[in-house]
């Protein structure tokens, strides 16, 4: 089932009362989730609260489950691992983004390097990725979710396997992407700092149910607040 | 080293030459075989014998392998049949291939395919089965037709094991080979071997061993190389 269109003008994506089942064990409840363009919703929840299958049916993996949901265009998902093609060099994954698509090859080319561009590897276009660094690797994995130009950007603890520096310079990309593309993010993770840093809005599932929803209204954009991270994390050597 | 030590028990009687000729002698009678063709002649036939039996066997392997490997249902339905043929010893079956195909070259090559299909077949199940369910799953975000998953995932993740298995089928090539040749031909290198038994030429005998022994390893240093391209990622 899907949402009539009308309702879907600002609409990256959206869940209304979904349920899911795995055999006999109730994974979601009642789950109504809600990422409008240009937001960014963060969505926390211990181990095994249904985080992840939120996320994975809202990416339409998961279709077995009642309830509605509406997409607008093809979700992009990037992982807590990037999952890249290791036999395949760079350019070539983050092509591998824009298979729906169906642009020629050199078009699908050049919009990788420019993805590539924008997330500071052009240079690393033509290796391997096994030599990459983690946060390299996860850049790719960046880049290839959003060289399609999605209007929803799906993360799944995508900076959790990352050290704390490289963490922290994957939040500011993340919200300098943000920012320029305007996609609206639903992003799963267990880290609170994670979700206020970044988030509009957070939602706290407990047992496949959503049983709290906070608005940060101080939100990344508290200027004093990122001048002094910034000035901190640039002695640590961190860019943001 | 060992040559030398050969070469000097030959020289000084200590070795009967009716049992073990000098390696010079042995390298005496192989130019001999080039001279006159004989060689040139035996290798081609040979070496058609085992590449028609390897595309034939390896096709087998890889196509079962593979269906095997993607689907439940194949593995339900091919698997125990596969194992239990598996279990026979194919060389054991010359006998009744000789009755079935005669003892032209068609039974030397279904004999060759029948060997060579089982290690591949294993290695190319195995090696699909373990391709990584996350890749396919994110292939299934990408939008990956099943044609693109083959060859963006399956191809390039089961290629290393694969290619063990050719490794494996080409030394059971070769053994079939010389058993096959052996038993009836009237041509290849097995023929030659046999011949020279039939006239007491044991510097022949040897050298046919030799050339046996270096297409052996000649084959496996090309798969080798195919297998460090495979893998060139890694590096």
């Amino acid at each position: 089932m899907t949402i009539s269109a009308e309702r879907q003008t600002a609409i990256a994506g959206e869940l209304r009362h979904v349920d899911k089942w795995y055999g006999d064990h109730r994974v979601l409840t009642n789950v109504s989730v809600r990422v409008d363009r240009g937001e960014i919703v963060a969505l926390i929840g211990r181990s095994g609260s249904g985080k992840s299958t939120v996320l994975r049916v809202l990416a339409g993996l998961s279709p077995d489950h009642t309830g509605e949901r509406a997409v607008s265009g093809a979700p992009a998902l990037a992982f807590q691992e990037p999952r890249l093609f290791p036999w395949r060099d760079v350019r070539t994954n983050v092509v591998y983004g824009l298979t729906r698509s169906r642009l020629p090859r050199s078009e699908a080319q050049t919009r990788a390097d420019r993805a590539l561009a924008d997330v500071g590897l052009a240079d690393r276009a033509e290796v391997w990725p096994l030599t990459l660094s983690g946060g390299q690797a996860q850049r790719v994995s960046l880049a290839r979710a959003l060289v399609a130009e999605p209007e929803l950007l799906l993360l799944d603890e995508p900076f959790g396997a990352l050290d704390a520096l490289t963490r922290l310079s994957m939040r500011g990309l993340l919200l300098d992407l943000w920012r320029e593309h305007g996609f609206g993010v639903l992003l799963v993770t267990h880290d609170v700092d994670e979700a206020v840093a970044l988030a509009d809005r957070v939602l706290v599932l407990e047992a496949g149910r959503v049983v709290h929803t906070r608005t940060i209204d101080e939100p990344r954009r508290s200027p004093n607040a990122e001048r002094y991270r910034a000035e901190l994390l640039d002695k640590l050597g961190v860019r943001i | 080293m060992l040559l030398g030590v050969w070469q000097l028990g030959s020289a000084l009687g200590l070795l009967p030459q009716d049992v073990l000729p000098a390696p010079s002698l042995i390298v005496e009678a192989g130019i001999d075989l080039v001279e006159n063709g004989q060689l040139a002649d035996a290798l081609r036939v040979s070496g058609i014998r085992v590449v028609e039996g390897l595309l034939l066997g390896g096709f087998f392997g890889v196509v079962l392998g593979t269906a095997v490997g993607l689907s439940r249902w194949f593995e339900a339905t091919v698997d125990p049949p596969m194992q239990m043929i598996r279990a026979l010893p194919h060389l054991g079956l010359i006998p009744l291939f000789i009755l079935w195909f005669g003892i032209g070259e068609l039974p030397k090559v279904l004999l060759v395919a029948l060997g060579v299909s089982f290690p591949l077949y294993l290695n190319t199940f195995s090696a699909v089965r373990q391709v990584d369910p996350k890749l396919f799953e994110t292939a299934q975000v990408l939008g990956f037709s099943f044609w693109q998953r083959f060859r963006t995932i399956i191809l390039p993740s089961a290629a290393p094991q694969v290619l063990v298995g050719v490794r494996q089928s080409l030394a059971i090539a070769w053994l079939t080979l010389i058993v096959a040749e052996q038993i009836n031909a009237d041509k290849g290198i097995g023929f030659l071997i046999n011949n020279a038994r039939d006239f007491l030429r044991i510097d022949i005998i040897i050298f046919g061993l030799i050339v046996y022994a270096l297409l052996g390893i000649g084959t496996d240093a090309i798969v080798r190389a195919l297998e460090r391209r495979a893998l060139r990622y890694r590096s």
